[in-house]
């Protein structure tokens, strides 16, 4: 039996696996197809202060291994998810992450207020990849000032117990950076990565396919960048806890996140497509962790950032010959020094 | 409660221009009602295409020799349709339903309007029997672009007390849409209730008509659909609530059936100034 439990920021969670913002509501759906107390924790559609209607239609666009939305955050507003969604998580004995969506760093700070202390809320994610509606509609996600603005203020009125975890865009030139300005403006961890900002256009009516022109990239056809971005901000912040998501459809796509540095994973775009994806996928998870001989989830976490393994079997180096970290896989008959190797 | 099945295709064939597929889906038959709908996994596990297809449910046998099965049609569109109109009986499909809220039927023996466009006439043939079985006095009107895109005319012919058919091309029936013979039909017949499932305009003409007999209509609408369980917030339309507010609803569980008087016709594809949460002006994204 693998020991899957997982920490986030001192909270444990009994597995790694969640579903994902914006891809299972508030639970309830999911829950007609398994049970959802039987995941990590469900991870709610990001909540604003009022009531919202999203976009227009289209909303969506079929992409090769993924997909394309502009919903436009339609909800209930805080008020009515407070009474019916979070009620329900509650009454069903489900672990709620709760991620949240203002367009000022008022809307996110009155929203973590009416979320202080209630037993249901196990963790908040703030979704930063909103337009400042005070800075001429600039992503927060997009620069680290207006991300840490964003996260100290819901960090100030956030019971000390309840971690928050801010959500990093992909569009950015340097994550790490990102990531590190919301660590120290007091996330307690790190939710990545959000969708990739896309566009699709109809041929045959020769306009954008989606009526808010561009959207979110989500689905495997993301997830090598979602797993680098996991890599990075893992390396520069071995020390913060990740919720790493992009793309996972199977255990051992969760896995890569894994190695990469994620404590945890969110299951969201396969789950249109297979809405009883999450429980396959932990089991999976579990199972390739046995078959490499790893006990514990948390000893895979950041497992790749290892150096790499010797192979020297026959005629072992002598100490003192080991060329390093990264060059000891390099053969010695090659005329040049950084050889590109070539992926089959 | 909608149950998600690997299911095992029993029967694939061409019925005009469209495709009739039959899948041994235990389970999904015994909680089916007319209107309700499928949402199948196209291109295999490992598909690039994740996203499921919906189809209305056209019959469900809850027992055969080899298990309950379920029946829908479609058409080739893209390249999802046709790698399903590539599918052979004994080959995999995966499917989840049945998904949203089916037609509603009348209390009393009264007399009904069934109107169908192309293949949306699929799940009005099971609500037909649903109606005969009440009592219902049943009339059908089946629109298409061409006689090859009319579906059920023999199954409707069976039920039905009458039954108009119309083509644009004019290849069989009367040339023109269906809201031509439609009010012909609801006057002759002294229509109660209307049902219909077609084309969005289609759908709207159907209400539209009704609404001025006053006539109340159910319509099952088709909105592109990413989920079909409504998680994804994809499918939405505006629709008058039991309040008189509107909100963006999604077909995928709050429909496919509205009443044709509730949807906001004149904003489908748009979010109302006045629905809830709607953006003000100047306000935020």
């Amino acid at each position: 039996m693998t020991d899957m439990t997982t920490r986030l920021a001192g909270v444990e969670f009994a597995n790694p696996v969640f579903t994902a913002s914006g891809c299972a509501a508030a639970g309830k759906e999911l829950d007609q197809f398994f049970d959802i107390t039987l995941l990590g924790g469900v991870v709610t559609k990001s909540i604003m202060r009022a009531p919202r209607s999203g976009r227009a239609t289209p909303r969506m666009a079929e992409t090769p291994s993924g997909m394309l939305n502009s919903i436009g955050l339609q909800g209930p507003g805080i008020a009515s998810f407070l009474d019916n969604d979070l009620a329900w998580l509650q009454a069903r004995g489900a672990r709620a992450v709760v991620s949240i969506a203002g367009g000022s760093v008022e809307d996110y700070a009155t929203l973590a207020k009416e979320l202080r202390g209630h037993p249901a809320v196990s963790m908040i994610e703030v979704n930063i990849s909103c337009p400042n509606v005070e800075d001429r509609g600039q992503v927060f996600a997009c620069d680290a000032r207006a991300s840490s603005g964003v996260v100290q203020a819901v960090r100030q009125n956030t019971a000390v117990g309840t971690p928050i975890f801010a959500k990093l865009s992909p569009d950015v030139t340097d994550i790490a950076a990102i990531a590190r300005a919301c660590v120290d403006a007091g996330a307690d961890g790190l939710s990545v990565i959000n969708t990739l900002l896309g566009m699709v256009i109809d041929t045959t009516t020769m306009r954008p396919a989606l009526a808010g022109i561009t959207g979110g990239l989500s689905g495997p056809a993301i997830r090598p960048v979602a797993v680098r971005c996991v890599y990075q901000v893992h390396a520069a912040l071995p020390h913060v806890p990740i919720l790493g998501m992009g793309g996972i459809r199977t255990g051992l796509d969760a896995l890569e996140f894994v190695l990469a540095g994620a404590s945890a994973v969110s299951v969201g775009t396969t789950v249109f497509g297979d809405p009883g994806a999450p429980l396959r996928i932990l089991d999976e998870l579990e199972q390739a962790l046995a078959e490499r001989g790893i006990a514990r989830l948390s000893d895979a976490v950041g497992l790749a950032h290892r150096p790499p393994v010797e192979r020297v079997p026959e005629d072992p180096d002598p100490v003192g010959d080991d060329p390093g970290p990264g060059l000891s896989d390099s053969t010695s008959d090659s005329p040049f020094e950084d050889d590109i190797e070539e992926t089959p | 409660m909608p149950l998600q099945v690997a299911g095992e295709i029993l029967a694939i064939k061409k019925v005009g221009a469209y495709q009739a597929v039959t899948v041994i889906a235990p389970g999904i038959p015994e909680l089916t009602r007319p209107g309700h709908f499928l949402a199948v996994q196209v291109g295999g596990p490992e598909s690039s295409m994740l996203l499921r297809r919906a189809f209305a449910i056209y019959d469900v046998k809850e027992r055969g020799v080899y298990g309950g099965t379920v029946e829908f049609v479609f058409a080739v569109h893209g390249k999802g349709t046709a790698w399903l109109a590539s599918r052979r009986p004994q080959d995999k499909l995966d499917v989840v339903g049945p998904l949203g809220k089916p037609f509603r039927l009348p209390k009393s023996a009264v007399n009904v309007t069934l109107v169908g466009g192309g293949y949306g006439s699929a799940p009005l043939l099971p609500l037909a029997r649903a109606l005969r079985e009440r009592g219902c006095r049943v009339d059908v009107v089946l629109g298409a672009g061409s006689a090859d895109r009319l579906f059920g005319f023999l199954d409707a012919k069976r039920m039905a007390d009458s039954i108009a058919v119309t083509t644009d091309d004019g290849s069989t029936g009367t040339r023109g849409r269906v809201s031509d013979v439609l009010p012909g039909v609801l006057d002759k017949s002294r229509a109660d209730v209307v049902y219909a499932c077609g084309p969005m305009a289609m759908l709207r003409a159907v209400a539209d008509l009704a609404a001025e007999r006053g006539i109340p209509s159910q319509v099952a609408v088709e909105e592109s659909m990413a989920c079909g369980i409504g998680v994804c917030m994809t499918c939405v339309l505006p629709v008058v609530g039991d309040d008189g507010l509107t909100r963006m609803v999604r077909s995928c569980v709050e429909g496919p059936v509205f009443l044709g008087d509730r949807v906001r016709w004149d904003d489908v594809g748009s979010v109302p100034a006045d629905a809830v949460g709607a953006p003000t002006t100047g306000g935020r994204p």
